[in-house]
């Protein structure tokens, strides 16, 4: 049987259908997932796509943190259960405490909507075992408020542990520190990006399939070895 | 509530360069803050109003915040 993942929607969620297809192209079962659902329907793993969750009242995601879901979703996590945060689920897992640092306004102010070519900095999480180290791969980004930011302490424990998962490769886009475009949890099952692999995985409707080797990652996680 | 200082605030800084357009010279710096009016009942202490700050209205990676009663 093939394993499930659940996809969550928000009330102003946009990304979730595509998603739930990358999830399935990876060669897994989507199950939808609701704000309000205090329990995760018995799922392997959990992606949370992109979007306005909540209209980006008070900061992107800080509503949306602190719904019956994403308590599941920090229970699970602490669990082991892998956990991908796409651009506004990066803000969310990061809002929620799952994940360090936040993420703020671009610098220049603009939205940035480009194919992004991305360096896979680490293989080691549930995510991205499936790349090369060092891989370069091409994914859309569509956001406002991607730039990373962080301290310096926590952006030295994050280099020393390996916990720098995706860096923008070429010229910065949003001013994010260290160029940092995604991070992994210590045990490197919960991870969040700024870009989307969801809307890379069919060259008809992306720039690349390079995204789908995510969801193929998370699916060898948590399959029985 | 306003960003901590070391944290880069490109919309202060659009600010900054748009009122010398409008004839304000002088102004060095710009640092862009947000400001909630709670009306709560006499029970909730200073603590409390810490906590919610903490908790929600700030993000305390980001953002340093003073609490005032009105």
């Amino acid at each position: 049987m093939s394993p499930r993942i659940g996809v969550i929607t928000f009330p102003g969620t946009l990304d979730d259908v595509d998603a739930a297809r990358a999830v399935r192209y990876g060669g897994a079962q989507p199950v939808a997932l609701w704000h309000a659902d205090d329990d995760l329907h018995g799922v392997d793993a959990v992606v949370i796509p992109g979007g306005f969750s909540y209209g980006d009242y008070l900061r992107a995601g800080a509503i949306a943190a602190h719904q019956p879901v994403l308590r599941a979703v920090v229970d699970a996590a602490g669990r082991g259960m892998p956990v991908l945060g796409i651009c506004n689920g990066f803000q969310i897992l990061c809002e929620a405490g799952l994940l360090p640092g936040a993420l703020m306004r671009n610098v220049g102010l603009h939205f940035v909507c480009r194919a992004q070519r991305l360096r896979v900095e680490s293989t080691g999480t549930a995510w991205t075992s499936r790349y090369s180290p060092g891989a370069e791969i091409v994914v859309p980004l569509k956001s406002g408020e991607g730039r990373y930011v962080a301290d310096a302490a926590t952006l030295a424990q994050l280099a020393d542990e390996g916990r720098v998962v995706f860096r923008y490769a070429g010229a910065n886009p949003n001013g994010a520190v260290h160029d940092i475009a995604g991070i992994a949890s210590p045990d490197g099952r919960v991870v969040g990006l700024m870009p989307h692999p969801e809307h890379a995985i069919d060259p008809l409707t992306g720039p690349s399939t390079d995204g789908l080797d995510v969801f193929r990652s998370a699916i060898d996680a948590v399959l029985p070895a | 509530m306003v960003l901590k200082p070391e944290i880069l605030d490109p919309q202060g800084q659009a600010i900054a360069r748009a009122l010398p357009r409008l004839g304000f010279d002088g102004v060095h710096d710009v640092r862009q803050g947000k400001h909630f009016e709670l009306d709560v009942a006499d029970t909730i202490d200073d603590a409390e109003l810490h906590r919610m700050a903490g908790e929600l209205l700030a993000n305390p990676v980001i953002e340093d915040w003073t609490v005032r009663r009105l």
